[in-house]
């Protein structure tokens, strides 16, 4: 059966269709699901993509995260299904408690838009279950928020339970840790900062963002509780 | 009643403020070699109708934990002004 992905749209969101696009080519069904909707329609993984939801105002993902489809997508988390944020999408995932932590204002201040090289550090999430630790990754960042912030105690978590999914090989931001991804304890809801879909096809520069998003559409439907 | 707020979301001690280690940076250009713990916060000021100022306080607190400020990396600090009959 083919992989259904369902891509969350806010106000403000700008990634979704790229998302769609994305995920289409590598053989999935792409739905979008409304803010306003309190179901994630039964598909096997949601993506909640890149933007500027409710114009990031307060803080960036502070408002989106009481939209109704949020409580719908956190169910979907805790029955073992995929959730997917990028770069917006992360930072709505901290503010909703679906991963700890929180995303920060660049170093320098600066607004970056760059393609990067990344590290896959851990194997055990669903983005990056289909590759290699130590793989390196071109993929585009283009975000002022993307300086990842946790207390002492959660990095360690996230050092002992393997959690640390993606780290920048030359920090651009000054996350701590170099951390540009990380996962829940169970693997199955990752955020990342960098941008898979727009690495997806050898015209855009780089499809390298195609391996990550196809480890997760492999394993959307198989992931377990 | 109803009481006037002002709320001021601040950084956590130990979480970077890029504003201000910016604005901090740029001051001594000016002259102002004098000048160190910069730091740039948002005030938040509302208008709330509470039972009490206890009440407010309350509210004002249920508020911040939810929705106005992030505890992973900001503090707030609350003040409540006089109660004026909202009538």
């Amino acid at each position: 059966m083919t992989t259904r992905v369902g891509v969350v749209v806010f106000p403000g969101t700008n990634c979704e269709l790229d998302v769609v696009w994305a995920v289409e080519a590598l053989g999935a069904e792409a739905e979008l699901l409304w803010h306003g909707d309190r179901s994630v329609q039964g598909v096997d993984a949601v993506v909640v993509p890149g933007g500027f939801a409710h114009g990031d105002y307060l803080r960036t993902g502070a408002i989106a995260r009481f939209s109704p489809v949020m409580d719908a997508v956190a169910e979907h988390a805790a029955a073992g299904g995929a959730v997917v944020g990028i770069c917006n999408g992360f930072q709505v995932l901290t503010e909703a408690g679906l991963l700890p932590g929180a995303l920060q204002k660049n170093t320098g201040l600066a607004f970056i838009c760059d393609t990067v090289e990344v590290e896959v550090v851990s194997t055990r999430s669903v983005l990056t279950r289909g590759t290699e630790p130590g793989t390196v990754l071109r993929i585009p960042i283009n975000h002022f928020e993307g300086n990842y912030v946790c207390d002492a105690e959660t990095l360690r978590a996230l050092h002992d339970d393997d959690r640390i999914v993606l780290r920048y090989v030359d920090n651009p931001n000054g996350s701590l840790d170099d951390i540009a991804g990380i996962s829940n304890a169970g693997g199955n809801v990752v955020g990342l900062m960098p941008h898979p879909e727009r690495a997806s096809d050898p015209l855009l520069g780089s499809a390298d963002g195609a391996v990550l998003l196809g480890s997760l559409l492999g394993d959307a439907v198989t992931t377990p509780a | 009643m109803r009481f006037d707020v002002r709320i001021d979301v601040t950084h956590l001690p130990g979480v970077l403020d890029p504003q201000g280690a910016t604005v901090e940076r740029a001051l001594p250009a000016l002259g102002y070699r004098n000048v160190s713990e910069v730091s740039i916060a948002k005030t938040i000021r509302l208008a709330i109708d509470a039972e009490s100022v206890d009440d407010a306080r309350a509210q004002i607190d249920d508020m911040c934990a939810r929705l106005l400020a992030n505890p992973v990396i900001e503090r707030y600090t609350v003040e409540i002004g006089d109660a004026v009959d909202a009538r």
